[in-house]
């Protein structure tokens, strides 16, 4: 074990000493009176890594033999994962200071699992792939449950780790069947057993496995069942964190997957992938329709993103992985706008999720109304948004992989999904008359959904540069 | 047949219908312990193959505390098995049906089975032979050194377990009286005890 | 390969024992017992009443925590063992990466302490 080996690690083996120390902190310093400065020191500590991450340069790397990858994608990707978890986290305190929920093991927790998915992102082996994303799966079943008075909670806890156990059987197994027909764990290895010849039929189902328990981590169809009801019963900061980075973490390991162990199986898995972006472009627009509920209202819009961003992996080229990550990094962005928003929503005193409450919320709180409008014609993918961009992006790369198909239904299923979208703004500004909401944002929820619809209308200019890092991110993953 | 064949199928045929009956049982608490007996086949499959250290794990972990924790679970939940499982019978058409497909893909595969030469080369090579080195020592020979990273992270899914389990079940409670050792320790006459000179007559004012 | 399984023999032998027995008991039970069934005589009683509730109840969720616990540091005893058997030949990095997986767990068991986890109430 060299000196380099460590030093490639050294974010991540700060990250856990930050959260050892943070529990130790937490148990020894107080309990849960420091849990809020524990919550911003977290949330600090997370920038920083993102800063640090993103500002190192330097070509890909490997270290413990191959079983860990620093390249350009990873570092793509954490960044996007630590910014987005401490938004997350900071605009989440004061909802959960004001439900008496906000306990020291809550920002621990979840650095331990923004670890899980920095492993995640960089795994170069099956078994690095899978203690990644069980770092991070048990520490969010834990917070999804959180609440635990609350039956809804607790339910979505059970039902995520239930369904999630399930998915990650279904991993294993595929990994075993890899490890057996390609006899290395190393993707590597794999890639070379791939390259040899045609696609071993073991191999294939290897892979159909892998595929399968990692469509359930992104909750594609026809493994999105438990997102609704998880998003709807976690505590709204919680539902607001499993919709930003466990996604982006999940989908950069599927990429990571598929184009650095089976890139030259292709047309394999492209068409497997296809399917599940089809499938969840279209249930994520139409199921949208009848929600009442903003939270799982949020869930099908989730899904029918993660459709998008599935185009861009199924086109198999490095455009399309560039284009997906472009629009993992818009989509989080958006969603956090949005869930700050959701996270101020509350009549007296009491969390309301209703998109009824939203009625005419144009006269009570214009700013508020209009950072919502434009982020929700953002997500909807109307024109002149950066939302927009993001979707033209995986079209243009579906086109250009020949699945003109495949543009084609994500083109009418955008349409479709407008519809919903379009829906609640007609209620912020031309709704009925009724109860509507009463709280008052606190300054981090206000300055980040102010923010997120800032950059929406301003990152049209140049998409704040990002292109030219997620090209070079899916230059160092497509060989 | 050698004993070894012997025993591998003995042990094959046991795992594979105490799987089966874990399923089928009426029983929740019979599933469990059918559960045992395919993890006891499994150990002795593994000891077979030469893997005595991940038989032993299997029966100390999964037998000894994995297995006792179903069971406790199964014995101690207040749920209607029988209402759960007539609940479940009305998907079971559907089931078979998926089942039967995937079966007959599988049956389909079977016939156009490859395999790669690498895998084979690849496979066979990690593990020293049983008379070499024991296979616990070949375990600990590598687990620490070379999978470190694997090893590390392991520790820290442990740990989220540990916090999790904690965060999710312990409640203190409050209103009741409880043991404080030290303070138990420190007592002395002197501060426990306390006399009075009672006034006949009069009691204690 | 076949002098390791050997070693096993005497262990195969004695489930074998212990399979055969325990049938044979069984099997005896069925064709020797005299059986002699009634309502009255197989019904479930306690102390003499018909039975007053299901045997089941809710168990207090302490339980769980204690044997979960268990399983948690089970595991990590786990892989202690092939540490001890290998110490000899170990590189100091092994050495020092089972210190740190300790240092790990112990934070965590010191969590447990504080938090009152391995108290009973």
């Amino acid at each position: 074990m060299t000196r380099a080996d460590l030093i490639a690690v050294l974010p991540e083996a700060l990250l856990a000493l930050f959260a050892l120390t943070a529990l130790m902190w937490g148990a020894f310093g107080g309990k849960d009176r420091i849990a809020r400065p524990l919550l911003y020191a977290t949330a600090a500590m997370l920038a920083l890594l993102a800063l640090w991450i993103g500002s190192a340069g330097g070509g890909a790397s490997t270290a413990f033999g191959g079983m860990f990858v620093n390249d350009a994608f990873a570092r793509f990707a954490k960044v996007t994962i630590l910014v987005a978890a401490a938004a997350v986290l900071v605009m989440g305190e004061d909802f959960l200071a004001r439900r008496d929920l906000l306990r020291f093991e809550y920002p621990v927790l979840v650095a331990l699992a923004v670890l899980g998915m920095m492993m995640m992102v960089s795994a170069g082996d099956l078994m690095a792939l899978y203690m990644g994303l069980e770092l991070q799966s048990l520490a969010l079943y834990v917070i999804a449950a959180m609440r635990r008075d609350s039956l809804k909670s607790t339910e979505a806890g059970l039902k995520y780790f239930v369904l999630g156990a399930l998915a990650s059987g279904l991993l294993l197994y595929g990994a075993s069947l890899t490890y057996g027909y390609a006899g290395t764990t190393t993707f590597a290895g794999i890639l070379a057993a791939v390259r040899d010849s045609t696609l071993p039929l073991g191999l294939l189902f290897g892979l159909v496995f892998l595929v399968a328990g990692l469509a359930f981590k992104v909750s594609a169809v026809p493994f999105h069942m438990w997102t609704p009801d998880v998003y709807e019963g976690a505590p709204t900061p919680v539902t607001a964190f499993f919709a930003t980075a466990p996604k982006v973490g999940a989908m950069a390991l599927f990429a990571r997957l598929l184009h650095d162990a089976f890139g030259p199986a292709g047309h394999d898995w492209g068409q497997i992938v296809a399917f599940l972006a089809v499938a969840s472009m279209f249930l994520g627009a139409v199921a949208a329709i009848g929600q009442r509920d903003i939270k799982r209202l949020m869930a099908y819009s989730s899904i029918g993103h993660m459709g998008f961003a599935l185009v861009g992996l199924a086109a198999g080229s490095a455009t399309g992985v560039q284009a997906m990550l472009v629009y993992l990094a818009i989509y989080v962005t958006m969603n956090v706008g949005v869930f700050a928003f959701i996270l101020s929503m509350e009549r007296d005193g009491r969390h309301v999720t209703d998109i009824a409450s939203l009625s005419l919320l144009a006269r009570a709180e214009p700013t508020a109304a209009l950072a919502l409008l434009i982020l929700l014609f953002s997500l909807a993918g109307v024109p002149p948004l950066v939302g927009f961009f993001a979707k033209y992006g995986v079209l243009v790369a579906a086109v250009q992989a020949d699945m003109v198909w495949l543009a084609l239904a994500g083109v009418i299923a955008s349409v479709i999904g407008a519809f919903y979208y379009l829906r609640i703004v007609y209620l912020m500004y031309f709704g009925q008359e009724g109860e509507g909401l009463d709280g008052a944002m606190s300054w981090s929820q206000r300055a980040l959904l102010v923010a997120a619809a800032a950059v929406m209308l301003v990152g049209v200019v140049n998409l704040f540069g990002i292109e030219g890092p997620a090209a070079a991110a899916a230059a160092a993953l497509v060989r | 047949m050698t004993i070894a064949a012997l025993a591998f199928y003995a042990f094959g045929i046991t795992v594979v219908a105490s799987g089966l009956l874990v399923v089928l049982a009426r029983n929740p608490v019979h599933s469990v312990l059918w559960l045992i007996l395919a993890f006891i086949s499994s150990a002795g499959l593994f000891v077979l193959l030469g893997a005595e250290f991940v038989a032993m794990l299997l029966v100390i972990v999964y037998v000894g505390a994995v297995a006792v924790l179903f069971l406790f679970v199964v014995m101690m939940l207040d749920i209607d098995f029988a209402a759960l499982k007539a609940e479940m019978a009305k998907y079971v058409p559907l089931a078979a049906l998926i089942a039967l497909i995937l079966m007959m893909q599988m049956a389909l595969a079977y016939g156009a089975w490859t395999t790669s030469e690498v895998a084979d080369r690849l496979r066979g090579a990690p593990a020293p032979a049983p008379a070499e080195m024991h296979n616990t020592r070949a375990l600990g020979m590598i687990i620490y050194d070379r999978y470190l990273y694997l090893f590390q992270a392991a520790g820290l899914i442990l740990l989220v377990a540990m916090i999790g389990a904690i965060v999710l079940t312990l409640r203190h409670r409050t209103n009741i009286k409880r043991q404080d050792v030290l303070a138990q320790i420190y007592r002395d006459p002197a501060t426990a005890m306390e006399l009075k000179d009672v006034k006949p007559g009069q009691g204690l004012g | 390969m076949d002098e390791l399984l050997r070693e096993y023999l005497p262990i195969l032998v004695f489930l074998a024992v212990a399979v055969g027995l325990g049938l044979v008991l069984m099997l005896s039970a069925a064709v020797i017992a005299v059986r002699n069934p009634d309502p009255e005589k197989v019904s479930t009683y306690e102390c003499g009443f018909n039975a007053f509730d299901d045997a089941r109840m809710r168990f207090d969720v302490r339980f769980y925590l204690v044997s979960i616990l268990f399983i948690i540091f089970d595991l990590e005893v786990a892989f202690l063992f092939p540490w001890a058997v290998a110490f000899g030949d170990l590189s100091a990095t092994a050495f020092w990466s089972m210190m740190v997986f300790l240092v790990v767990l112990t934070v965590g068991f010191a969590y447990e302490w504080k938090k009152g986890a391995l108290e009973w109430d």
